[in-house]
């Protein structure tokens, strides 16, 4: 800042000497609040913490964050109000592409696409947050509520996330992660973690979604996401049908889906209460039975999930009513017309070029240690027409994965 | 991450340099402000616009794209202006030559008007430039803005001007604008838009194609976009070659040899060629391995492999309301399943590509595209 104020002086003697009347960076004459903020975010230096007071603030363009170090703070998810609901301009309510990066305390409304990215940082904190569209579920609403995109030490606490067209927090393709004490509710995926390395989801509320909690892994990216442990959330109800925009990965859920994992490695899901999620509470599937081509993918993709470890669940309901052909036949089938799913559903596509004297190795398996509670393999490979409940392929545990360590006090 | 932050001594240095230009006498001077914006675009000293034309001040040197990116149909003028007692530096096939400090790169949007004095605008192509007077009627075009990338010691800076209504000068803005505008159709047809002038940290949403390090940098100012003729003094002179005579530029290779992306309106080029140049302008400095769009996949470079990187049979991965309800980025020989039709014809900003830069979708570009698509062959149904 010194150095700054130096040269400007400096700067300023030149011109004047050669007689130009040369003001230097003035600034903007009689500007609103929102032409204020927008003047801070382009003007701030690392260690700023910019304030916005209580009040709704109306942008009809998306804003941007560059620089690292700054943290955006308001007084409260229900008082300081970025409202998008006029935007013609921008793909996000709030961009950000830097580290160091902390926003807290405030609201994002009716963002024409997803309300707050972050692409590409270390050390970012999303607390106390809410991102909202505020005419409920619609596919007329933006994608993401919360964004963090290859990132790196993220703490994403607090928040809460209503009614976006695809997740309402997504995490994707990021490393050490923290999501915890967030309420999702009517949207497509409520939280979901995918191709990120290293994630912590516990003591969330996922409700009121088409599916509440997902782990995927999508094909092509720099990075497959494993090692993610979801325990201790509240996830009840995800029955709202699917607004999601079809040809997205998430227009596949079904509506119903409590935790879902989709091709993604090396999960834990454990000590969470899961209730009447009307396809299934729990259901583990590979990309073939989410829109899947393998034209679309290198052969380098793993499409299977593998090492998943459930246990210490809570499971009532749900089952009751599947959102998909297969299931919907495989209830009557198998439980009849006043039946329900059992609490896990496995689509049932496993790796056969990983097969040892016929069966997955230990640490490849799906393994269930949840008390009396029943699976059903769906089968996929056999076209789904022959689905089984048999237990004892899982009746097996796996090395429990580490805790996520940030490093923060 | 902040470039105003200045090493002292090398900084010093510049000032006294730019101090010597901005002290000589005669017509307007250019000078390369340092390290602040003045408030008027006049005080870099690159136009004169006193005389109902828009003059070009000796040694700004306009030049043009062999395919630019689509801006609502604006029309644009590019400058560079490099301190006089720089060396040349290096033109490499594919970077960004190294600029020296102080140089000043300039575009100016502006339209032609539906007629002289109205505030209508048409609907037209982009000119072939012209040295001088670079806009010889002002009375019949409408300025809309003028953007300038600095060198400065710690690299490029982006900064920005919005004409005034009298056309007399340009006035610095930090958080850019809406200006609602008419544009008149070849047909008479009218399209009220909303022209933007992105704010400055919107710069970098496309001129920091490298989305780990975020250095800004010019996007036209590379081999495979400047290697084309330009008509200097009536004469026709290839870009490259005309920079180099001036001492700006030191091309590593014979002109001839560096490559040469298509013109994308010139029909009488391979279509693939016409489709990528257009796809590598006005996509490329996101979608590239490095950029800001690599969390998609999807890399539209000039000279990506075919493939699902290049979109074809590849499933989106966060697009959102993007996808238009189409399951890949491009079905081959099926433009209207294939979702990157769909987001370039699109106007809604949550759908959009590109997601900056315009709020009319390009119909020309567009069709380019469906075309392209639309001659390939296979399917993504194995």
């Amino acid at each position: 800042m010194r150095i700054r104020t130096a040269l400007l002086a400096t700067s300023a003697l030149i011109l004047a000497s050669c007689g130009q009347a040369t003001e230097t960076d003035a600034p903007e004459a009689d500007i609103s609040a929102e032409q204020a903020l927008m003047t801070q975010l382009i003007d701030a230096e690392p260690g700023d913490v910019i304030e916005i007071p209580e009040g709704t603030y109306n942008f009809n363009r998306g804003l941007s964050l560059t620089v690292d170090g700054v943290t955006i703070r308001g007084e409260g998810m229900d008082k300081t109000v970025l409202s998008f609901a006029d935007q013609i301009a921008g793909a996000e309510g709030l961009l950000v592409t830097a580290s160091d990066f902390t926003i807290e305390d405030l609201a994002i409304e009716d963002a024409k696409g997803d309300a707050l990215k972050v692409n590409e940082g270390e050390n970012i904190t999303i607390r106390r947050v809410r991102t909202e569209w505020t005419n409920g579920p619609s596919q007329d609403n933006g994608a993401y509520g919360i964004y963090p995109v290859q990132t790196t030490n993220v703490l994403v606490e607090g928040n809460v996330a209503i009614g976006a067209s695809d997740a309402g927090v997504y995490v994707g393709q990021s490393l050490d992660v923290i999501v915890r004490n967030n309420r999702a509710e009517y949207n497509v995926a409520g939280i979901e973690i995918e191709n990120t390395v290293g994630a912590d989801v516990y003591d969330n509320v996922a409700t009121n979604n088409t599916g509440g909690i997902l782990v995927f892994n999508m094909p092509e990216l720099q990075q497959e996401g494993r090692v993610t442990r979801v325990y201790d959330n509240q996830v009840f109800a995800n029955n709202t049908d699917n607004f999601g925009h079809p040809g997205t990965p998430v227009a596949s859920v079904p509506a119903g889906t409590g935790i879902i994992v989709n091709s993604n490695d090396d999960v834990e899901i454990f000590n969470n209460e899961i209730s009447d999620n009307k396809t299934g509470n729990i259901i583990i599937s590979s990309l073939f039975t989410t829109g899947y081509s393998e034209s679309s993918t290198s052969e380098s993709f793993d499409p299977y999930p593998e090492g998943i470890f459930i246990y210490g669940n809570t499971f009532t309901g749900g089952g009751e009513d599947p959102d998909t052909p297969e299931l919907a036949l495989a209830r009557i089938m198998l439980f009849g017309e006043d039946g329900r799913l059992p609490d896990i559903i496995w689509d049932g596509f496993y790796d056969e070029a990983k097969q040892v004297d016929g069966v997955t190795p230990d640490a490849l398996r799906i393994c269930i240690d949840n008390g009396d509670v029943g699976i059903l393999n769906a089968n996929g490979p056999s076209g789904f027409t022959e689905p089984s409940t048999e237990m004892s392929p899982f009746e097996c545990s796996l090395e429990k994965l580490p805790a996520v360590d940030l490093g923060r006090s | 991450m902040s470039l105003k932050r200045i090493a002292p001594g090398a900084t010093l240095f510049g000032l006294f340099l730019f101090g010597i230009a901005a002290c000589a006498p005669g017509k307007p001077e250019i000078v390369s402000h340092p390290a602040d914006n003045p408030t008027q675009l006049s005080d870099w000293g690159l136009f004169d616009v006193s005389g109902g034309a828009l003059e070009l001040n000796e040694g700004v040197h306009p030049y043009d794209l062999n395919s630019p990116l689509f801006t609502d149909y604006a029309h644009k003028l590019r400058t560079i202006w490099v301190p006089s007692n720089a060396p040349a530096v290096d033109l490499n096939t594919g970077g960004v030559p190294d600029l020296p400090v102080g140089t000043v790169i300039s575009k100016t949007f502006y339209y032609p008007k539906s007629e002289p004095g109205a505030s209508e605008v048409l609907k037209s192509n982009d000119p072939t430039g012209q040295v001088n007077p670079a806009l010889s009627n002002l009375d019949t075009i409408r300025l809309m803005e003028t953007r300038l990338l600095v060198r400065r010691e710690l690299g490029w800076e982006p900064v920005s001007y919005v004409w005034n209504e009298a056309q007399t000068d340009a006035v610095l803005t930090k958080i850019g604008d809406v200006k609602p505008l008419t544009l008149v159709e070849p047909d008479g047809e009218r399209v009220d838009f909303a022209y933007i002038v992105p704010d400055i940290n919107q710069c970098a949403g496309c001129h920091a194609p490298n989305n780990t390090t975020r250095e800004i940098q010019p996007l036209g100012v590379r081999a495979r976009h400047l290697n084309k003729p330009y008509a200097h003094n009536g004469e026709d002179k290839n870009q490259i070659a005309f920079l180099t005579e001036q001492g700006i530029l030191k091309p590593a290779e014979d002109a001839a040899t560096l490559p040469a992306n298509a013109d994308w309106t010139d029909h009488s080029l391979p279509l693939e060629q016409r489709a990528r140049s257009y796809l590598d302008i006005n996509c490329s400095h996101c979608h590239n391995p490095a950029g800001p769009a690599d969390t998609s996949g999807l890399d539209l470079t000039v000279d990506a492999a075919v493939g699902p990187a290049l979109g074809v049979c590849k499933l989106p991965i966060a697009a959102g309301s993007g996808t238009g309800g189409r399951a890949f980025s491009i079905v081959p020989g099926a433009p209207d399943e294939s979702i990157l039709i769909y987001r370039l014809e699109t106007t809604k900003p949550g759908a959009m590509m590109p997601e900056l830069g315009r709020s009319l979708s390009h119909a020309e570009g567009a069709a380019l595209i469906r075309d392209w698509i639309a001659s390939m062959d296979g399917d993504c149904s194995s």
